[in-house]
Parts: C-alpha cells; sequence; structure tokens
C-alpha cells in the first residue's frame, strides 16, 4: 500500500466521519431551534401551559387577534385537551395494534399455509406504504358516514348537543385509522424476530410435549419480546406525530372527549397536538400563534426523543435471552 | 440349553407420534389459534376494501382533463381545474428530496459499516439516525421553516413584502424531506452493507487495496440492489408525506413563482403536491371531494407501482427485512 493511498483513506475516512458526527449535530439543531421559538410560550405559562383552562380555539382566536383573553397575556394557552387527545388517540391505536399486530405475526409465520402468506406479505408492504392522506380519504369517504348513520343514535347526539355536535369524525374513527396505519411496523419487526427464533428453542419446548401455540406463545414470542417493544416504540412514535389523518377524521375540534359521558366518550370528536399544529399554525413564527406552535412541537419532539431512549434501554435488558429488535 | 430364552425382537416399526391436530388442544388455545386466522383474514380485508374503494371512487371521478389543467381558484367545480402543477409538483420534490437524502445515507452507512471508529460515535451516531426516524414530520417542518427562513438562506425561497424570507418554497420543502427519507434510506443501505459475504472485502484487501477504494470499487458496486431498493423506499415516505408540504409549499393550490429565472423560479416558489392537493380538497377550503379522489387514485397508482418495484429490486427475497424504520 502506498503511502499516498493510506493518506487518501484517512482523508475519506474523516470526511465521511464528518457527515456522521452532522447528524448528530443536526439533531442538536433541530432540538434548540424548535425549543428556542417556542420558548416564549411555556415562558408565559409556567407549567400550566401543560394544565386544563378553557378552551384552546378561544385562546387560539385571541392570538390571532391580538386581544388577549381578559386578565390574560396574550401567550395564555392550557395545551390539557390536546395532550388528551394525543393520549387517548395513541394509547388507543397502539394498545389495539399490539395485540392485533403480534396475532398477525404470528399468523403469518406459523399458521399460514404458503399461498394465503404470499398474499398476506404484499399486503402488510402496501398497507405501510399508503400515504396518511389517503388513509385520511378513506376515513372521510367510508368510516365517518358509516359511523354518524349506524353507530350514534339521534339520543347519543341530543344528550351531549349542548356541549358538542356528533357527526362521526370522532375519537373512534381517529383509533381505528391509526391502527390500520401502524400495524405494518409493528407485524413487520415481530414477524421478523419470530423466524429468527433459533428452531432448537422450540424444539425443545415441544419435545416436552408442549403444543405448538404454547410452544409460539411461550418460546417463540417471548424470544421476540425484543422486536415487539422496538416496533411498539417505532408505532407509537408515528401515532404521536400522525398530524394529516387525525386533522381529516377527528372533527378537527380540541374538543376534550369525556369519559364520563359512557360510550358517547368514544364519538366525540378530538384534536391532538400534532393535528392542532396543522390547523392553526399559518406560517408565521415570530407571532405569539407561531411560538405556541413550537411549542406543541417542542413537546412532540421531547416524546420522540425519550420514546427513542426508552426502546434502547428496554431492548439492551431483553436483549440477552431474545432475538431480533 | 441353559441359555436364556433370546429376548423378543424388538418391534421394528418406530411408533410415530400421531401428527399434532389442533383438535387436540385446549378450547383457549383453539380460540387463539382462530383469532390468528380471524385477524390475518381481516387485515387481507381491509387493505382489499381500502383499495378497492378507492380504484371505483377514482376511476369514476378521473378524466384526462383533470391531469392536463393547473388548478385555478373557483368555487365551481367546473371551473376549478385539474392537478397537472401538483403532479409535477411530486415529482419536483421528489426529485430534489431523493438527490438530497440517497447520497448522505449511502455515506452514512459506508462510514457506520465499515469504518465506524471510534466505536462509541459509532454507537451515538446509529442512534442519533434512529431518533431523526422517530422525528414527526410536523416537527421537521417546523424547523424547516425556522431554519430556511434566516436571511442566509434566502436565496431558496421568496420574501414577503417587507423583505423578510418566507422560508416556503419547493427547494426547501424538497431539502426538509431529504431529512425525512435519510433514516430510512440508512438502514436499507446498512443491511445491503451486512449481508455483503466478508471474502468480498478479504479479497480486495488481500489485493492491497485501501478500505476507500474497497468500498468504492467492490462494495457499493456489489450492493446496488440495495441502494436501488432504499431510494425506492425514499421516495415512496417522501411522496407520501403531506405534513411537510403543507407547512413548507404554503398550502397554496396553483404554482407562485418567484424571481423570473426560468426553472429557478418554480423552485423558488411554492405551490403544491399530489398530497396537499388531496389534502386541500377533501377537507380543506378546496372543498371538491370528487377531485381529492381522482388525485387520490393517481397517488396510490405512484405508491402501488413503488411497492412493486420495491419487491423487484429485492427479489422478492427480502420477506420481512424491510424495516420501516432505522436500523438498530
Amino acid at each position: 500500500m502506498h503511502r499516498r493511498d493510506a493518506a487518501r483513506d484517512r482523508r475519506v475516512e474523516l470526511l465521511l466521519g464528518a457527515l456522521a458526527v452532522g447528524v448528530i449535530a443536526l439533531i442538536v439543531l433541530i432540538l434548540v431551534t424548535v425549543l428556542v421559538n417556542g420558548w416564549p410560550s411555556f415562558s408565559a405559562n409556567g407549567l400550566h401551559w401543560f394544565g386544563p383552562g378553557g378552551d384552546v380555539v378561544t385562546q387560539f382566536r385571541a392570538m390571532q387577534s391580538s386581544i388577549p383573553l381578559p386578565g390574560h397575556s396574550i401567550y395564555y394557552f392550557r395545551a390539557w385537551p390536546l395532550i388528551w387527545g394525543t393520549l387517548l388517540t395513541t394509547v388507543g391505536a397502539v394498545l389495539i395494534a399490539l395485540v392485533v399486530s403480534t396475532l398477525t405475526a404470528i399468523f403469518l409465520t406459523e399458521f399460514a399455509p404458503l399461498p394465503v402468506q404470499r398474499v398476506l406479505l404484499p399486503v402488510v408492504r402496501l398497507l405501510a406504504g399508503v400515504p396518511s392522506v389517503i388513509y385520511g380519504l378513506v376515513g372521510i369517504v367510508a368510516l365517518v358516514p358509516w359511523i354518524n348513520e349506524n353507530l350514534i343514535s339521534d339520543g347519543r347526539k341530543q344528550s351531549v348537543a349542548y356541549v358538542v355536535q356528533l357527526n362521526g369524525a370522532s375519537l373512534s374513527t381517529a383509533i381505528v385509522i391509526l391502527t390500520v396505519m401502524i400495524l405494518p411496523i409493528m407485524v413487520a419487526l415481530t414477524a421478523n424476530a419470530l423466524t429468527a427464533v433459533p428452531p432448537a428453542w422450540r424444539e425443545g419446548s415441544a419435545a416436552l410435549g408442549v403444543n405448538r401455540w404454547r410452544t409460539i406463545w411461550r418460546v417463540s414470542l417471548r424470544a421476540a419480546r425484543p422486536a415487539i417493544a422496538a416496533g411498539t416504540v417505532l408505532a407509537t412514535a408515528r401515532a404521536l406525530g400522525e398530524a394529516i389523518m387525525i386533522a381529516m377524521v377527528s372533527g378537527g375540534r380540541p374538543f376534550e372527549a369525556n369519559p364520563l359521558d359512557g360510550l358517547t366518550f368514544l364519538f366525540e370528536p378530538v384534536e391532538t397536538l400534532a393535528s392542532g399544529i396543522l390547523e392553526e399554525f399559518g406560517g408565521e413564527t415570530n407571532t405569539p400563534i407561531g411560538h405556541t406552535a413550537y411549542a406543541m412541537g417542542a413537546v412532540l419532539l421531547f416524546s420522540a426523543a425519550m420514546l427513542s431512549f426508552t426502546s434502547w434501554v428496554v431492548r439492551r435488558r431483553l436483549r440477552r435471552y431474545g432475538v431480533g429488535g | 440349553m441353559a441359555t436364556a430364552q433370546p429376548a423378543a425382537e424388538p418391534a421394528l416399526e418406530m411408533v410415530r407420534p400421531r401428527r399434532e391436530t389442533t383438535a387436540a388442544w385446549p378450547l383457549v388455545d383453539r380460540l387463539a389459534y382462530l383469532l390468528c386466522w380471524a385477524v390475518g383474514i381481516g387485515l387481507c380485508l381491509v387493505a382489499l376494501g381500502i383499495v378497492a374503494l378507492m380504484f371505483v371512487k377514482g376511476i369514476s371521478e378521473l378524466h384526462l382533463k383533470l391531469l392536463v389543467e393547473a388548478p385555478s381558484a373557483s368555487l365551481h367545480q367546473t371551473q376549478s381545474g385539474g392537478f397537472s402543477t401538483p403532479i409535477v409538483g411530486t415529482l419536483v420534490v421528489t426529485a430534489i428530496g431523493t438527490l438530497v437524502a440517497v447520497p448522505i445515507a449511502v455515506a452514512l452507512a459506508a462510514w457506520l459499516n465499515e469504518y465506524g471508529r471510534p466505536r462509541w460515535l459509532a454507537r451515538a451516531v446509529e442512534s442519533g439516525v434512529e431518533t431523526i426516524a422517530g422525528i414527526p414530520s410536523i416537527v421537521l417542518a417546523l424547523f424547516g421553516l425556522l431554519l430556511f427562513a434566516r436571511p442566509f438562506f434566502g436565496f431558496l425561497s421568496g420574501s414577503t413584502n417587507n423583505g423578510a424570507v418566507t422560508g416556503q418554497s419547493f427547494l426547501v420543502a424538497g431539502l426538509v424531506m431529504g431529512i425525512l427519507a435519510i433514516p430510512l434510506v440508512a438502514a436499507t443501505v446498512s443491511e445491503g452493507f451486512q449481508q455483503l459475504p466478508r471474502r468480498l472485502r478479504e479479497a480486495s484487501f488481500a489485493l492491497g487495496k485501501t478500505r476507500t477504494t474497497t468500498t468504492r470499487r467492490v462494495l457499493l458496486p456489489a450492493m446496488r440492489p440495495a441502494i436501488a431498493s432504499g431510494t425506492v423506499l425514499g421516495m415512496g415516505r417522501i411522496i407520501g408525506d403531506t405534513a411537510i408540504i403543507w407547512i413548507l409549499l404554503g398550502g397554496t393550490l396553483h404554482n407562485t413563482p418567484v424571481g423570473s429565472t426560468p426553472i429557478l423560479k418554480t423552485l423558488r416558489g411554492t405551490g403544491s403536491t399530489l398530497t396537499s392537493y388531496v389534502f386541500s380538497n377533501a377537507a380543506g377550503e378546496g372543498n371538491s371531494p370528487q377531485k381529492a379522489y381522482a388525485a387520490a387514485f393517481v397517488l396510490l397508482l405512484i405508491v402501488l407501482g413503488l411497492n412493486a418495484l420495491v419487491t423487484r429490486l429485492s427479489g422478492g427475497r427480502s420477506l420481512y427485512t424491510t424495516r420501516w424504520g432505522a436500523k438498530r
């Protein structure tokens, strides 16, 4: 090897390394810029920013018209209805998807006959590739009217008519579509891990007389836990940040869906942090609305970063006896 | 004879265990088994339903006129035009995003897999890419708007009447789309690197080639399929994203050029893509659902095409290996 070659090698390594460091710099830059531009909203509201207090729409309109709400600063904002909406949709969809994706992955890798498998695989890939705006459109065309006509009785509509109008665009629509959207990631990762379980582990279990289902349940699935955790975290991140579809199908009203309304609760509109940004933010970064939108973005960003970190910790702990992930 | 009677010949036939059938399982297990089938078939039906709905609605609304007319602001369906410029917009944003994402992602994957020193830095970069994969696209859009509205980046977009840079243009949207696609492309390419046999590298080293030459002349050519499918996956991610377009492309339907240089004026200006066209027509101010169906149909066709392309490129082998997130 010539000396010149070695020097060139070194140069390329440094260049590529600099690019890699650039990735970390980019993350820091994103964190700092979003947080700094959201800071006025946080500092004006303090920790109450996260708490309940009044109607989000009224607060946004006040910011828009530059006439502060009586007795408050122009930045007055209480994000709880949006945070509540985010929690409800995300947790609801992830819980359903966790069950469905695990069963689908088992079906895909263990039970499905080859022809069925040949159909199911592209289907999963397709569902992962469909843009969220098309999911939103499907929701508007099919699910919202169907729920409105078949599941919401007139009595139910009247029971909450004094606070909110029910028209089918609701928490349940958002959860159902969100579930379909996040399923593919979870199915793919779980199925991937299930196929990677060493055959000896399952044969050992089968040799002890454990039937096939329980072998899958107790041995394979247990080994696949790191992958399931990874999939769940990725899915949660996607559900948290989904703005377009939620804005289209969940009513677009920051109503604080109330579990005390019983089943009606599922048919009340919601708005999430992400869809709230989409609906209220008009592109002006340096206005009260702009600062508030960036504060909401900072909360999303922080949650996403925390999720990545949690996933890293969980997978480290589970990896010892597991595959995948 | 005192010799003992020879022991009876052992039965030559092996006792085969009965093949396990679900009928022998406890009821709970059988229910779970049935549930697996139900869920699997159900998922197929859901996908079929979505595709069928979009096809039926789309084909009935799609006219050739829609594909060649530019959208215009009008309350009347007949005068509001078609979506020719959104199609072009989608192509432009995808091209810019891919051009940004693929080289960076390939370089990243190369460094992570072939160099990766010091080790702790490689770990940090790896989790960094994973973190970027987890950032919601709407937050990336907010970040892009803030960054590219600096006067320094004024050449990328137009400015308002009072001289402030808008930070909204095809160029800006494309750049941020690039950031969005990097983790996915890098993960796919990285997987390609890991699947290369060791002997390729060893043979090249044995010939006295440097690491750089090996990577560039031996490894990268050997991974063309991985790079290609990473590219196509990245394109799919870019085409499907709406939040970035909505915030960084101005959310207007028709193109608004900036300046007067022929092609650059469109790139620096705002406009729409298929996704933002569907969004604004289905839910926003455009409000002509029929056109949204037609545009969504075109969008779905593109996505289906890309999907088929990925399957072809990976030779149908990658059953589950395509990860939708970052490399882990």
